[in-house]
């Protein structure tokens, strides 16, 4: 049970898809005009991450190895269709918010990335988890940057006016140049408080990686992880 | 033999001057345009430029203090990023725009990047363009003896006509320190007199603006329309005290000639086809930040290698 809330605690602050890993940014930065349609991307994206998790976990020792990406894309693309159609079935609004970004999901770097990084390599009850973890990673990112932007660019949340009536709205936020600075200000936050993550140092210096994920490429993190696991 | 020698890198030959000096030579330069602007538009410029300027020495103040960082506020830089922050304001701006804006051009654009000589782009015009898309309202509501009116660029974006002479000394609407050329230019002079800015880049750009803009707008050459584009606008202001900024211009010659083109080009692209009248201050952080791949492909030769490509290595 604790690898599994390992893998919740992982997406969701030690390895942030947002804020530490820097993954998905296209649609972090188009979509987070407000709280709303930052949580409703999220969790679309959550979903989809969670089921292709689980059916590439269950195929993982029936792909090919090297026919792997074209049948990764295929499994999301499927799920991301779904998911789209149900959208337009059942939250026609938040389907028209987030428009071109629904179907961009298949390319969305988290997805792919968790697929090759975890889903292709360990069992479907932790690739779930992982995907639960990541999802909700990305909603809490999403949201935050979207609940700030809306805050300071329209002095609303979640469609509620909170700001006093004088308060003139700094509209700069709700535009694509507010959304860098929010999104590299909460990063920078969350790096100055250091926060546990994955790029804070929170792993052991006597690890293999010295604890910063800078020196580490690709694989050999993943390796590294399995030992410092251990040692626990 | 029993004289020690000292061995050292270089530099060997040192320049008394330091940044304090240079910054006051700019205050000293922005004098002409602060006190035309004030006596132009009376009391509120003189406010804005106060409270701007105070804003965002105490933001540098704050942060260093907060930040445990050594406090650089002797250097003037900040009372430089403010007046010039200030003379790009309309006078009517409410006093909460100034410090909105001071502030991020201290904190955000300056001061998270490292501080002074670290900026990517110019403070005082990245906070200008951020208020500008803020509050695109009160940013250009310029009010020239109590009526709200168009700035000369404006005016020929309309088709309208215009005085030259009171475009020349400056007594039309438009922000706190671009209006008067005349003041602007003795403000130039002092410096290029000094030596604190040469005269590569301002002249380069405006004379590629001038050319761009008669070559590709329906006016052409016509005198009265070139004239409005050197003295209607924030051309002159931004040639002579924004581009050539020393940490957000390149310091290659050739670097300083392409950045100039390329600069005249954008301006006259904004000005020509953009929907605003003006376009000076997205064409220089837009060139900020091309700063770094121009130095990069002016680069020079260091002494001897010049010779390599002709196949001795």
């Amino acid at each position: 049970m604790k690898r599994y809330m390992e893998r919740l605690w992982n997406g969701i602050i030690k390895e942030n898809p947002i804020f530490v890993l820097m993954l998905g940014m296209c649609p972090t930065l188009a979509v987070t005009t407000s709280a709303t349609n930052g949580l409703g991307m999220g969790l679309t994206t959550a979903v989809v991450l969670i089921m292709s998790n689980a059916l590439i976990s269950l195929l993982r020792k029936m792909i090919p190895d090297r026919v792997r990406i074209p049948a990764y894309i295929v499994v999301v693309a499927s799920f991301v269709t779904i998911v789209q159609l149900l959208l337009q079935a059942y939250l026609k609004s938040l389907n028209d918010a987030l428009g071109i970004y629904i179907p961009l999901i298949v390319v969305n770097c988290i997805i792919l990335g968790r697929a090759e990084a975890y889903a292709s390599r360990n069992s479907v009850g932790l690739a779930i988890f992982d995907g639960i973890g990541m999802g909700l990673g990305f909603t809490v990112g999403l949201t935050c940057i979207g609940l700030v932007r809306e805050l300071l660019g329209a002095g609303t949340v979640f469609g509620a006016a909170v700001m006093p009536k004088a308060y003139e709205p700094i509209t700069i936020f709700v535009k694509p140049a507010g959304a860098f600075l929010v999104v590299a200000l909460l990063g920078a936050l969350q790096n100055k408080f250091k926060l546990k993550s994955a790029t804070n140092g929170s792993v052991p210096a006597t690890a293999g990686c010295g604890g910063s994920c800078d020196k580490c490429a690709g694989s050999a993190c993943a390796e590294n992880h399995a030992r410092i696991a251990e040692k626990k | 033999m029993s004289k020690i020698y000292n061995v050292s890198a270089s530099p060997h030959i040192r320049d008394h001057v330091n940044t304090t000096d240079i910054m006051f030579d700019v205050v000293v330069a922005l004098l002409p345009a602060s006190i035309f602007g004030i006596y132009n538009f009376g009391l509120s410029a003189f406010l804005t430029i106060l409270i701007t300027v105070a804003t965002c020495v105490l933001t540098e103040l704050v942060y260093e203090l907060l930040m445990k960082q050594r406090v650089t506020v002797g250097d003037l830089s900040a009372v430089v990023t403010g007046l010039l922050l200030a003379l790009n304001l309309p006078p009517t701006v409410p006093w909460w725009i100034c410090v909105l804006g001071g502030v991020f051009a201290i904190l955000v654009v300056k001061m998270l990047f490292g501080g002074i000589g670290q900026n990517i782009m110019n403070p005082a015009l990245a906070a200008r363009c951020f208020l500008l898309i803020s509050f695109a309202g009160h940013m250009t509501n310029f009010v020239m003896d109590g009526v709200s009116g168009p700035t000369p660029l404006a005016v020929l974006k309309e088709g309208g006509k215009l005085n030259l002479l009171s475009m020349f000394f400056g007594t039309t609407g438009g922000t706190i320190g671009e209006t008067s050329a005349l003041a602007i230019l003795l403000g130039a002079a002092y410096l290029l007199i000094k030596k604190v800015i040469t005269w590569r880049i301002p002249v380069i750009y405006i004379i590629t603006t001038v050319l761009f803009t008669g070559i590709f707008h329906k006016n052409g050459f016509a005198p009265e329309f070139m004239a409005a584009q050197v003295c209607g606008g924030g051309l002159l202001l931004g040639a002579f005290f924004m581009a050539n900024d020393y940490t957000t211009s390149p310091i290659t010659v050739w670097g300083q000639v392409i950045y100039a083109i390329i600069l005249g080009i954008l301006t006259g692209v904004f000005r020509t086809y953009g929907a605003s009248a003006e376009g000076v201050s997205y064409a220089i952080i837009l060139c900020n930040l091309l700063v770094p791949l121009i130095e990069k492909i002016t680069i020079p030769k260091s002494f001897g290698k010049a010779g390599a490509k002709h196949g001795n290595k």
